[in-house]
């Protein structure tokens, strides 16, 4: 910084500190459980090892699909599970709901193993079935007395962060050894949408 | 001042909405984002008064709606012309103004709010549409368009709570 920014930046933090001796205070209306909704919504997607996998492998297989669907995947994902939430909020009936999750655990991590290619479309449409689910559960999940939109946005913006981090791993998989370690990360997660499964089923 | 400064920024559903506007106006080019600049706070400031002065909401989920269409355009990265996006930012200025206008009874202090208000629009909205008309990297316009993909999810949401609600 040289010294003139650091005298203008100094005069300006000098003046804002002057007017601030002027200052009332702000009545401006504040609501309680604002800030927890808001972590409550980004806490419930990363609170449950079936959704923080599922919202990886997303990430992975848009990796490994590249572009078009590396950006067109996480963006379609939230959408629609949006849509699934809505479902769960307004009491829709939406039976399997844990099967649908550990289904959509099983197959996401398959097909990030076997590193399936298919149209974009149909990579798409795979993502947005299994998005109704994990929205759904989100929706119907909500703990009492947290205000709704704060709790959407929090989770929303954790669901693609997540996707982001799976992203972000996907790009190894310019690399060879890259490309065998996202394989063999689609294979635990698919082992692990069995075990899900099975907890559902028991 | 302060009050109508802190109003907003502490308003998720007035805050949103703008960003989303910024966002589009900024993935658009400089003439929108000046156009958005300039008359964003302007009609917010006429929809207040006109939201006092009569004194009447809506039971319509206002703020999906909001989230919906202007999240919507930025995820499509609509190319939408400066003509739309005049109409989209009066009306979006207009609609929550009202909104913002219509919860108060009328005092001469409330000018200072007002002010207050739509300063703080012009702020977001000078530093959200120069930041995006400053993006290059492809990947980056991605970036900006998956945030309006998180603003529909969040306004389809939003909607079905109000559907709750009844």
């Amino acid at each position: 910084m040289t010294s003139t920014l650091r005298r203008a930046y100094l005069r300006s933090l000098a003046m804002l500190a002057f007017a601030m001796q002027f200052s009332q205070v702000a009545e401006a209306h504040l609501r309680k459980g604002e800030a927890s909704g808001f972590l409550s919504g980004v806490r419930h997607p990363i609170s449950g090892l079936d959704h923080v996998l599922a919202m990886i492998a997303v990430g992975l297989w848009g990796a490994q699909l590249g572009a078009p669907a590396i950006w067109a995947l996480p963006v379609a994902f939230p959408m629609v599970m949006a849509l699934g939430g809505m479902m769960g909020l307004l009491g829709i009936p939406l039976p399997g709901t844990e099967y649908g999750i550990a289904a959509s655990m099983i197959l996401l991590g398959g097909v990030v193993l076997l590193e399936l290619k298919p149209p974009l479309w149909v990579a798409a449409l795979l993502v947005s079935f299994f998005a109704i689910f994990h929205g759904y559960a989100h929706g119907t999940e909500l703990p009492p007395g947290q205000d709704g939109l704060l709790y959407s946005m929090g989770f929303v913006c954790a669901t693609g962060c997540l996707h982001g981090v799976g992203v972000s791993i996907g790009l190894v998989h310019r690399w060879t050894r890259g490309q065998i370690f996202l394989r063999l990360s689609g294979a635990f997660i698919s082992a692990m949408g069995m075990y899900f499964l099975w907890k559902a089923s028991a | 001042m302060y009050d109508g400064l802190l109003h907003f920024f502490l308003s998720p559903e007035d805050i949103v909405p703008v960003v989303a506007l910024a966002l589009l106006a900024g993935l658009r080019g400089p003439q929108h984002g000046r156009r958005t600049l300039l008359l964003l706070p302007a009609s917010w400031f006429v929809g207040c008064f006109l939201g006092t002065m009569f004194q009447r909401t809506t039971s319509w989920p206002v703020a999906a709606i909001s989230f919906l269409v202007f999240g919507g355009l930025v995820a499509a990265n609509a190319q939408l012309s400066l003509r739309t996006i005049t109409v989209l930012a009066g009306l979006l200025g207009l609609v929550h103004g009202w909104m913002n206008g219509a919860g108060v009874s009328w005092s001469l202090s409330l000018v200072g709010v007002y002010a207050g208000l739509v300063g703080g629009i012009f702020i977001v909205v000078a530093l959200v549409s120069a930041f995006v008309i400053k993006l290059r990297p492809p990947w980056t316009r991605i970036a900006v368009r998956v945030a309006g993909s998180w603003i529909v999810a969040s306004g389809l949401l939003l909607l079905g709570w109000a559907a709750r609600r009844g």
